[in-house]
């Protein structure tokens, strides 16, 4: 996503990037980044807690206003949880990926189901 | 405890199956810079997100190099959102896509004042893109002229 944000960027529109890879971040060097010390996945907040993802988006997007030096990485004052114990696991056992097929792969049945019939009625732009 | 080093994981994670090494973008020169033009009560936001987030009745994302885009109408349900990817787990994101696509905190900023608002569309897409290439030549350049499209005055970015 730092590509991304160094070419809208130059392209003459602000960004900032959320994240939770500090080290990719640092080395690909985005204008702004706003860092949360969460697993992947989480890269704005916990599920079903929205006053937290409120506060995080709220702090994240402050560094729009309060940062002045490219390349900047804003640390949010987050934890996922107090023993951290997250961070042993994450890529350590091996690759759970899942195998990369090159074929639409839906969450549910319903959902290809109503993408191959021309698109939800009730929401036309989706068709996209 | 330190953030989680995630390049020498990986690294040695490929190298434990086989795969040819992946070499991580470094950009050592500094990025160019553009100054937000007004406060953030005034700005009009535009997001992407990469964890793979769709709304149903859009064809989903495939997982293997897809630089495709699905434009999401910022009034959506968030009720009608999905998640697909290959690369993490989406257990929480198929709960609640907020925590990788965060529409409703952003729609709740822009009632309070703390945003001006936001783009009619946000822009979702795989990464998990193998070659820079793609992302540079193909993906960024959709992603930008979008963003121009839609007039937006900041962007957030989102990746997983």
């Amino acid at each position: 996503m730092g590509l991304v944000a160094r070419q809208v960027e130059a392209a003459g529109i602000p960004t900032l990037c959320m994240t939770s890879a500090l080290d990719i971040t640092r080395a690909v060097h985005p204008p702004r980044a706003a860092f949360l010390d969460f697993p992947l996945g989480h890269t704005t907040g916990k599920p079903g807690e929205p006053e937290l993802q409120r506060q995080i988006l709220m702090e994240a997007l402050t560094s729009f206003v309060s940062m002045s030096v490219p390349g900047s990485v804003k640390m949010l004052p987050y934890r996922w949880s107090a023993d951290e114990d997250w961070k042993g696991k994450a890529f350590a056992e091996g690759d759970d990926r899942l195998p990369r097929r090159d074929t639409p792969q839906y969450q549910d049945e319903e959902d290809r189901g109503r993408a191959e019939g021309g698109g939800s009625p009730a929401c036309p732009v989706c068709r996209s | 405890m330190e953030p989680v080093e995630y390049i020498p994981r990986i690294r040695d994670n490929y190298a434990r199956l086989g795969y040819k090494p992946y070499s991580w973008v470094v950009n050592a020169d500094p990025p160019q810079w553009t100054p937000l033009a007004k406060p953030l009560s005034q700005c009009r936001l535009g997001l992407a997100a990469s964890g793979g987030v769709y709304a149903t009745g859009q064809v989903a994302f495939h997982h293997k190099d897809d630089t495709s885009v699905r434009d999401i109408p910022t009034d959506v349900d968030t009720g009608d959102l999905r998640a697909t990817h290959f690369a993490y787990d989406v257990t929480d994101a198929r709960r609640d896509p907020n925590v990788v696509f965060p529409i409703d905190p952003l729609r709740r900023l822009v009632r309070e004042g703390f945003l001006g608002g936001l783009a009619t569309r946000f822009h979702t897409f795989m990464g998990g893109i193998y070659s820079a290439r793609r992302v540079t030549e193909d993906l960024a350049p959709k992603l930008t002229a979008r963003f121009r499209e839609d007039g937006v005055d900041a962007v957030l970015l989102v990746p997983v």
